[in-house]
């Protein structure tokens, strides 16, 4: 039955980023401000979910020996669904985004679940997992966005809060918004983060 | 000229892995020795060419012409994850030895993205590079086996850092991934030193 | 429901079924947004335009037309008041960013001077080339008169204060802004009988 465990052991026990270590492409890439990794959690999310429900509703009628190209085709249409509505309806956050949309479909977390969780469980339980993974990797993406923003560039969701000490023209740390910095802020998020 | 402007630019200034963060999942999962590091590479180079020549073809002979671009990030997961299994039983038929080295890396080339992300880089290269003014199949290439030089230049030189970070002694919280990507930092930074080159 | 084996006969009618509905609900959501898609890239033009040009009372998209400048065409908008032109947008272009392609709309005054300008499309390193979309970088190209000033770096010589640690992005942002005036020249010299005093200036 659907249980409420689902929902969490996504957010902390199993983050896929900070403890799975999964899906570390966007991760890295697309978090050079706290929008932009908020807009890539959710986008990823959104795929997770309606992935992981119509596997979960699906697997009794999808071979086992061709499950792999199904689910592919699967998760690869709802990437494409979202491509395009991003496209219309926020199409400054599609352009920052770029490449990265697409390349959603090789997020290993996606097919992942969809073979680790919805394969196995019911619909329920399978829209929890995908709630509470998406939810997970929404908040890793934003919490590494928000402090690369911060220390590269003195803005919290493009807000500048050095505006409120007076002080106009700060020189910020820009290797953290550079490749390098996404490196090592991850690294030390994981330190923080790890438990032994 | 173009071309070897092309290599520098790839494997160099813009790398995929470090400066362009696609691919990172292998770059972190199979780096621990420099000979699976090897053998990775190698297979990536394979695939990664081989798909750019059939969804450069596919793009230009089929979803332009009937306006189906939509359509792109579907078909070229499809063709990249047919050909991983094609080539996988081919070499098995063909020579079991090659099938002994790359065999196990195979499987893991259909979710690294950097094989899909080059396939649809190379679709568009005049606005990623100056010196190139229109695209062909040449020119795709060799920008695919450009890519794939960068993706083995980063990862066998951080096998190499691994295989010594292994001996050292840590602080406990370190240990492990957060050492790795600390070093994969570094490494992105010595890297960044090429920008401006091309 | 039990499930189902994996016989040649199912695997095959179970992926066609799999493919064929994705594809159908593909190109439903493409015909769905086709439309929104489009109006969304037309009013990024027009806002671009609204920011690098004064007042006007036009539809300036309806005004587009291509002028050739070193063997790339730009697209050039006409904004009027009362039927009296009140500026240039120009759609400028270069593929020498440090990320490629750099896409400025700039806009000139009727006397030749640029009015304003902003960046519409770039690909450039966050935090360093991307500076070029900031007002601190942008501002001083606002009034920018090509009699007296010159549009290159600093380090080439010219007047324009480059983005620290991102020469490459302002020599590509340069680039747009001497091809887009160019173009003006062009342009001026074609419609100077319908604008005379303005071309004059030049």
């Amino acid at each position: 039955m659907a249980d409420i465990k689902n929902l969490t052991r996504g957010i902390i026990k199993e983050n896929p980023i900070f403890v799975l270590l999964l899906g570390m492409c966007p991760t890295l890439g697309v978090t050079t401000s706290g929008t932009n990794g908020l807009g890539m959690g959710l986008a990823t999310m959104f795929v997770l979910i309606l992935s992981n429900l119509f596997i979960s509703l699906l697997k009794n009628l999808i071979p086992d020996k061709v499950r792999i190209p199904a689910f592919i085709v699967i998760i690869a249409s709802f990437v494409t669904i979202v491509q395009l509505l991003m496209e219309a309806y926020v199409p400054s956050l599609y352009e920052q985004l770029g490449l990265y949309i697409p390349l959603i479909v090789v997020n290993c977390i996606i097919l992942g679940r969809a073979e680790a969780f919805a394969n196995k469980n019911g619909v329920i339980d399978s829209i929890f997992d995908g709630i509470g993974m998406g939810l997970g990797f929404t908040m890793s993406l934003t919490l590494l966005g928000l402090v690369r923003e911060l220390l590269g560039a003195g803005t919290i969701f493009n807000y500048n809060i050095f505006n409120l000490f007076g002080i106009s023209d700060p020189q910020m740390m820009l290797v953290f918004i550079l490749p390098p910095g996404a490196f090592l802020v991850l690294a030390y998020l994981i330190a923080i983060i790890r438990k032994n | 000229m173009t071309y070897i402007l092309i290599i520098i630019s790839a494997v160099f200034v813009n790398n995929i892995v470090l400066s362009q963060f696609l691919g990172i999942c292998p770059f972190l999962g199979v780096s621990k020795k420099v000979n699976t590091a090897l053998g990775m590479s190698a297979a990536v180079t394979f695939v990664m060419v081989l798909a750019t020549f059939v969804t450069y073809l596919l793009n230009e002979y089929l979803l332009e012409p009937m306006h189906l671009t939509f359509l792109q990030t579907i078909s070229f997961i499809l063709i990249i994850a047919t050909l991983v299994q094609m080539v996988e039983i081919v070499l098995k038929k063909v020579s079991h030895a090659l099938y002994e080295a790359l065999g196990v890396f195979l499987p893991l080339i259909t979710t690294n993205c950097c094989v899909l992300g080059v396939s649809m880089m190379a679709l568009d290269l005049p606005s990623k590079f100056s010196f190139v003014s229109e695209t062909s199949l040449g020119l795709a290439i060799v920008f695919a086996f450009a890519n794939s030089l960068a993706f083995g230049l980063a990862l066998t030189i951080f096998a190499g850092i691994r295989e010594q970070l292994q001996l050292t002694e840590l602080p406990k919280r370190l240990e492990g991934t957060p050492i790795s990507l600390i070093a994969a930092g570094l490494l992105a930074l010595a890297f960044m030193g090429f920008s401006g080159l091309v | 429901m039990a499930k189902i084996e994996s016989s040649l006969k199912n695997m095959v009618i179970s992926l066609l079924v799999i493919t064929f509905v994705a594809g159908l609900s593909l190109a439903l959501v493409q015909q769905v947004t086709q439309d929104p898609i489009a109006k969304a890239h037309e009013q990024k033009q027009v806002n671009a335009i609204a920011n690098v040009v004064s007042e006007f009372d036009n539809n300036p998209l309806e005004t587009k037309t291509r002028i050739a400048v070193d063997g790339d065409s730009l697209d050039v908008y006409t904004a009027t008041k009362n039927k009296e032109i009140v500026g240039y947008a120009i759609l400028s272009y270069t593929n020498s960013g440090f990320g490629g392609l750099v896409q400025v709309m700039i806009g000139f005054n009727p006397d030749g001077t640029i009015y304003n300008t902003v960046v519409v499309n770039h690909q450039e390193t966050p935090g360093l080339g991307d500076q070029m979309t900031t007002e601190k970088f942008r501002s001083q190209f606002k009034g920018f008169d090509f009699q007296k000033q010159k549009a290159t770096v600093k380090k080439d010589g010219g007047d324009v204060d480059a983005i620290t640690a991102a020469t490459i992005s302002s020599r590509a942002f340069c680039n747009t802004i001497r091809k887009a005036y160019c173009a003006y020249n062009q342009l001026t010299n074609n419609t100077a009988s319908t604008d005379a005093e303005s071309g004059a200036t030049k």
